[in-house]
C-alpha cells in the first residue's frame, strides 16, 4: 500500500510548489538596495547585513583583525561601554549576532516591532561608532587566544585547518581567519579600527529583510543604519592558489577516532556545467541517508556515525570538500571506500534511480528552505552577495530538473579526479 | 520599562490565525496529538515522540534506546532498510531522530500536502518494524563510531559524563543517553526489540504536527492512520528508580592532555517543573538568568568584564525533565588563574547575589526579554513543535506551556530570593574540575 502512494506521490513531486515568497526590490533615499520579503504575521523583523570580503582582508601581517574587530562591535558604542549596551540590547529585546567567515561579515538583527526604532539606532551605533575600549580589547583579546588553543588541541579543527595550509599557502584563505596568537597579540586598537574602515562600506553591503516591515520603512531604516558609511574601502584580493596533489597527510595526535578532511578543486558558480555538479554531489556524498558514501561507508560498512561532501562556493577558490569520522583501526579502510567511490563515479557515472532521486530530493526541499523571517532574510542577501538574479528563486528548480544522465556522466568525468584528492587525518590511523 | 511591558501585552492580544495556534486531541487508543498552525509557508513538521528513554533501560542495557533510535530506520514489514529515508528524501523532504533520557522522538520535515504519508509511514513502523540481523550488527558498529566522535574524542564529553554519573547516585539519569562502551558492544537485536514492543505504542506516543495545516484535517489523517494501531496494556506511569538523601559533597576531577580551556563547575540537584506547580521552575529560570545569563548577569559583568578574572562564566538550569534537574555554575578562569581560585570566585558570587539581592531594572530587563523570546519563537515553528515534545514528554501538559509565560511573569524579586536560599543554603554539591595533564620530564 505505501509504495502505491509512493508511486503517486513521485509523480506529483515532478511539479514541487513553488517558493512561495514575493521579493521586493527596495532602494532607499539614500540609494542603499535590499531586497525585501514583507510578512505581518509576527510582529518582528530580521535582517541580515552582510559585507563582502570577510577576513580575507585581512592586511599583510595583521590575521585576525578583522575576526576581532567584528567581536568587538557590541562591547562598547557610542556613549555606551560594554555592560551599557548590552543592558541596552536587552533592553529592546534586540537580538543582534556578529559572525566573521572567510568571504563575509555577516550581522543578523531581529527587532521587535515596537522597539524597532530604537533597537536600529543601537545597531547603528555598533556598527558606525564602536569604541574598541582598551578593556574591552583586552578582554576579546583573551577570549580570541583561547579560541586559537582550544582549536590546536580539537582533531575537527586541526584538518580543515591542514588541509587549508597546504592547499593556499600564503593566500588568506590558508591560514585561520582568527589569527595566531603570535598576530592576535600583536594587534593594535589602531589596526582595529582600520579593519573596521575597510570592510564596513556601502559597496560592499548586501541586505535581506523580512517580516513586518513596509519598504519605506525599511528603506528610511537602512538611511540611518548605513548611510553613514563610507563609499568604499580597500581593494580586492586575488584568487587562492591550488598547492596540493592527491594523497594523504597524516597529523599525530592522541584520540581514538581519526578526523579526515579531504578534497579537490570544484566548480564555480557560473560554470555552464554548474547545475550538473551539484546534481552530482548530492548523489556523491550530499543530503542525509541517500548518498553513495554514507551508504557504502556508513550503512554498508558501519566505517562512520556520518559523512558528507559539499561543493564549497567560497569567492577565491571553488572547492569539492568533505569529512568523516572513523576509529584509527578503521580509517584506511574507509579512505579506500571514499577512493573507490569518487573513481567508479567518475568512470561509470550515476544509474537514473540516483539522479531521479536527487532531483526529487533537491527540488522538493528548495521551497522548504524559506520558512520563517531569519531563514528568508539569509537567503536574499546570500543570492545577492552571490550576484544571483531575483527571479533564480522561480527558476532553480528547473535548473535542476534540466540535468541529465549524460550531463552528470560527463561532468563526473570532468570534475572528480581521484588522483587528485587529498586526504588529511588527524589521530592515530592505523595502515596509513 | 513599564512601557515596554505594556506595548507587549498588546501584542500577545493579537489575532492569532497567522502563527501559534495550538489545537489538542487525543486518539481514542490513547495516542496524543498537538497541532500548531503556522500557514507563512507549504511546510510541515511531522513529529512522533515516545514517552521513553534512556532512563527506561533495563539495567545493563545502556544505550538501547538510542541503538533502538538507529534501528528504526531498518525497514518494517512493508518497508525495506533505509527506505524510509529515500521516501521522505525522494518527496523533497529531511527526517531525522533523536534520543534523550526521557523521550525519543521521530521528526520529518516535508511540503504540507505529504502529510498523510508521513503518517502512514511512521504509523507502518511504530508497531511493524522488522530487523534483519546483519543490520544489526552493522548499526552497532555505527553507534559506537558515534560514542567515539562524539564522547570518547572530547575531553569536555568525557568530563560531563563523569559529572553526571557523580551528581545522581541512584537515578538512571546517572547512565549517559548513547550508552557506556562495554555494554553498547553487547547490545542484540532482541533486547532492542523487547524494547520496541513495550514501549512503541500509540498510548505511549505523543503526535506533534506544526506548519501549514488544518487542525481537522490533521485529526482524521491521524484517526486514519494512527488510529488501527494496538496499544500496549498496562504501561503505567514511569516510576523510575529514585535518589536517596544526598549527604555529602563529591569532587570529581578529570585530566587530559588535550584540555585547551580547563574550567571549574558546581552542579547540585534541583527541582524540575512539574505539572500544575511550574512556580519553583519559574524562579530558578530567573534565577540562572540573573546569575549566570546573558552579558549583564553578575557572574559575566563581575568576573569577565569587571576583574577579567574568566573567560566565560555562566548559570544553568535544567528543569525540563521528568525527574529531578540541576542547577550548574560554571567557570572558565583566565589563563594563569587556578581552578581553585576560579570555585572561590563562583562562590564569592553567590555570597554576593545572596546578600546583594537583585537590582529592580535588570529584573524587568531579563522578564521582558523572556517575554519577547515567546514571540521570536514563532518565527521557528519546527523549534516550537520541539520545545513542545520536550515539554509533554517531561511530564507537563499543554495548559503547563501555555500558562508557562503567566508563571514567569508572576514571579517576583522575592521569589527569586527564596528560590536561590533553597538552592544555594545547604544541600550537597559536585564540583568538577576538567584539567589539563602536565606533560612530564624525567
Amino acid at each position: 500500500m505505501i509504495r502505491a502512494t509512493l508511486f503517486a506521490l513521485c509523480a506529483l513531486v515532478a511539479a514541487p510548489a513553488a517558493a512561495q515568497v514575493q521579493i521586493q526590490d527596495v532602494t532607499s533615499p539614500g540609494g542603499i538596495d535590499a531586497w525585501l520579503v514583507e510578512d505581518h504575521s509576527i510582529p518582528i523583523v530580521a535582517l541580515d547585513i552582510r559585507f563582502a570580503g570577510g577576513t580575507s582582508l585581512d592586511p599583510e601581517g595583521q590575521r585576525g583583525a578583522i575576526y576581532m574587530m567584528t567581536g568587538l562591535l557590541e562591547e562598547g558604542a557610542g556613549d555606551m561601554d560594554a555592560q551599557a549596551f548590552a543592558a541596552a540590547e536587552e533592553r529592546l529585546a534586540a537580538r543582534f549576532s556578529w559572525d566573521a567567515y572567510r568571504d563575509s561579515v555577516v550581522i543578523n538583527a531581529e527587532m521587535l516591532t515596537e522597539t524597532r526604532d530604537a533597537s536600529a539606532e543601537l545597531l547603528r551605533s555598533a556598527l558606525v561608532e564602536p569604541r574598541f575600549d582598551d578593556d574591552a580589547v583586552e578582554r576579546v583579546r583573551g577570549q580570541i587566544l583561547s579560541i586559537i588553543a582550544a582549536n590546536a588541541q580539537s582533531p575537527e579543527d586541526i584538518a580543515p585547518d591542514r588541509f587549508n595550509a597546504l592547499a593556499y599557502g600564503d593566500h588568506p584563505y590558508g591560514t585561520a581567519q582568527e589569527g595566531t596568537a603570535e598576530s592576535v597579540a600583536a594587534l593594535t586598537r589602531d589596526d582595529l579600527i582600520a579593519a573596521h574602515d575597510s570592510l564596513f562600506t556601502r559597496d560592499r553591503v548586501y541586505v535581506g529583510a523580512a517580516g513586518d516591515i513596509t519598504p519605506e520603512e525599511l528603506g528610511a531604516l537602512l538611511d540611518r543604519l548605513l548611510g553613514d558609511l563610507p563609499e568604499s574601502g580597500v581593494d580586492e584580493i586575488g584568487p587562492a592558489p591550488w598547492n596540493l596533489d592527491g594523497g594523504i597527510t597524516v597529523v599525530d595526535f592522541p584520540t581514538p577516532q581519526s578526523v579526515a578532511f579531504f578534497g579537490q578543486p570544484g566548480i564555480e558558480r557560473d560554470d555552464p556545467d554548474f547545475f550538473p555538479a551539484f546534481v552530482l554531489n548530492q548523489i556523491l556524498g550530499g543530503g542525509n541517508f541517500g548518498s553513495r558514501l554514507q551508504e557504502e561507508v556508513r550503512v554498508q560498512r558501519g566505517l562512520t556515525y556520518g559523512i558528507g561532501t559539499f561543493l564549497s562556493l567560497a569567492d577565491h577558490a571553488p572547492m569539492l570538500l568533505g569529512q568523516f569520522s572513523s576509529s584509527n583501526n578503521l580509517v584506511a579502510e574507509a579512505i579506500d571506500v571514499v577512493r573507490a567511490e569518487w573513481a567508479d563515479i567518475a568512470e561509470n557515472g550515476v544509474t537514473e534511480e540516483e539522479l531521479e532521486a536527487a532531483k526529487l530530493y533537491l527540488t522538493g526541499a528548495y521551497p522548504l528552505r524559506f520558512d520563517g523571517n531569519e531563514a528568508i532574510a539569509g537567503i536574499l542577501a546570500g543570492m545577492q552577495q552571490d550576484g544571483m538574479p531575483m527571479d533564480y528563486i522561480i527558476d532553480r528548480n528547473d535548473y535542476v530538473n534540466a540535468v541529465t544522465l549524460e550531463d552528470v556522466r560527463r561532468v563526473a568525468a570532468r570534475l572528480l579526479k581521484p588522483d587528485q584528492l587529498h586526504f588529511v587525518v588527524v589521530g592515530q590511523p592505523e595502515g596509513l | 520599562m513599564s512601557r515596554l511591558i505594556g506595548i507587549l501585552a498588546l501584542l500577545w492580544t493579537l489575532p492569532a490565525w497567522a502563527v501559534g495556534e495550538v489545537t489538542e486531541f487525543t486518539l481514542d487508543n490513547g495516542m496524543q496529538a498537538v497541532v500548531i498552525e503556522d500557514h507563512r509557508s507549504p511546510a510541515v513538521v511531522h513529529m512522533v515522540w515516545y514517552r521513553v528513554g534512556a532512563a527506561d533501560e533495563p539495567p545493563g542495557q545502556s544505550g538501547i534506546a538510542h541503538f533502538l533510535e538507529h534501528l528504526m530506520f531498518k525497514g518494517t514489514d512493508t518497508l525495506e532498510a533505509g527506505e524510509f529515508s529515500r521516501i521522505v528524501e525522494a518527496n523533497g523532504g529531511s527526517d531525522n531522530a533523536f534520543t534523550s533520557w526521557d523521550y525519543t522522538g521521530y521528526i520529518q520535515r516535508v511540503a504540507s500536502d505529504r502529510l498523510g504519508l508521513m503518517m502512514e509511514m511512521e504509523a507502518d513502523r511504530m508497531r511493524g518494524l522488522a530487523l534483519d540481523p546483519d543490520d544489526v550488527t552493522t548499526e552497532r558498529s555505527v553507534i559506537l563510531e558515534e560514542r567515539a566522535q562524539r564522547t570518547d574524542s572530547s575531553p569536555g564529553s568525557l568530563f560531563n559524563e563523569q559529572v553526571r554519573a557523580s551528581l545522581y547516585l541512584n537515578h538512571p539519569y546517572r547512565i549517559p543517553v548513547i550508552g557506556w562502551r562495554h555494554e553498547m558492544e553487547g547490545l542484540t537485536r532482541e533486547m532492542a526489540l523487547d524494547f520496541y514492543q513495550r514501549y512503541y505504542a500509540p498510548n505511549n506516543a505523543i503526535l506533534i504536527v506544526a506548519g501549514d495545516v488544518d487542525p481537522a484535517e490533521v485529526e482524521a489523517l491521524a484517526n486514519q492512520y494512527y488510529g488501527p494501531l494496538e496499544p500496549t496494556p498496562g504501561l503505567g506511569p514511569r516510576v523510575r528508580p529514585a535518589e536517596p538523601p544526598q549527604i555529602a559533597d563529591r569532587t570529581v576531577t578529570y585530566s587530559d592532555p588535550t584540555v585547551a580551556r580547563p574550567y571549574v563547575s558546581i552542579t547540585r540537584l534541583a527541582p524540575e517543573r512539574d505539572p500544575g506547580a511550574q512556580e519553583e521552575a519559574a524562579a530558578l529560570t530567573l534565577l540562572a538568568e540573573l546569575l549566570g545569563g546573558g552579558q549583564t548577569s553578575l557572574l559575566s559583568r563581575v568576573l569577565q568584564t569587571e576583574e577579567q578574572v574568566s573567560l566565560f562564566a555562566g548559570a544553568y538550569y535544567d528543569g525540563l525533565n521528568y525527574d529531578d534537574g540541576s542547577f550548574t555554575l560554571v567557570n572558565v578562569p583566565v589563563p594563569g588563574r587556578s581552578l581553585e581560585e576560579a570555585e572561590v570566585d563562583l562562590e564569592r558570587m553567590i555570597a554576593r547575589f545572596l546578600e546583594e539581592g537583585v537590582d529592580a531594572e535588570q529584573f524587568e530587563r531579563v522578564k521582558f526579554l523572556y517575554e519577547a523570546g515567546e514571540i521570536y519563537a514563532q518565527d521557528d515553528v519546527a523549534g516550537l513543535a520541539r520545545s513542545y515534545g520536550v515539554a509533554l514528554t517531561s511530564g507537563l501538559t499543554v495548559e503547563d506551556i501555555e500558562a508557562w509565560p503567566d508563571v514567569i511573569a508572576a514571579t517576583t524579586i522575592e521569589d527569586v530570593m527564596a528560590a536561590a536560599h533553597r538552592m544555594f543554603d545547604d544541600g550537597v554539591t559536585v564540583t568538577g574540575y576538567l584539567t589539563r595533564t602536565e606533560e612530564t620530564t624525567q
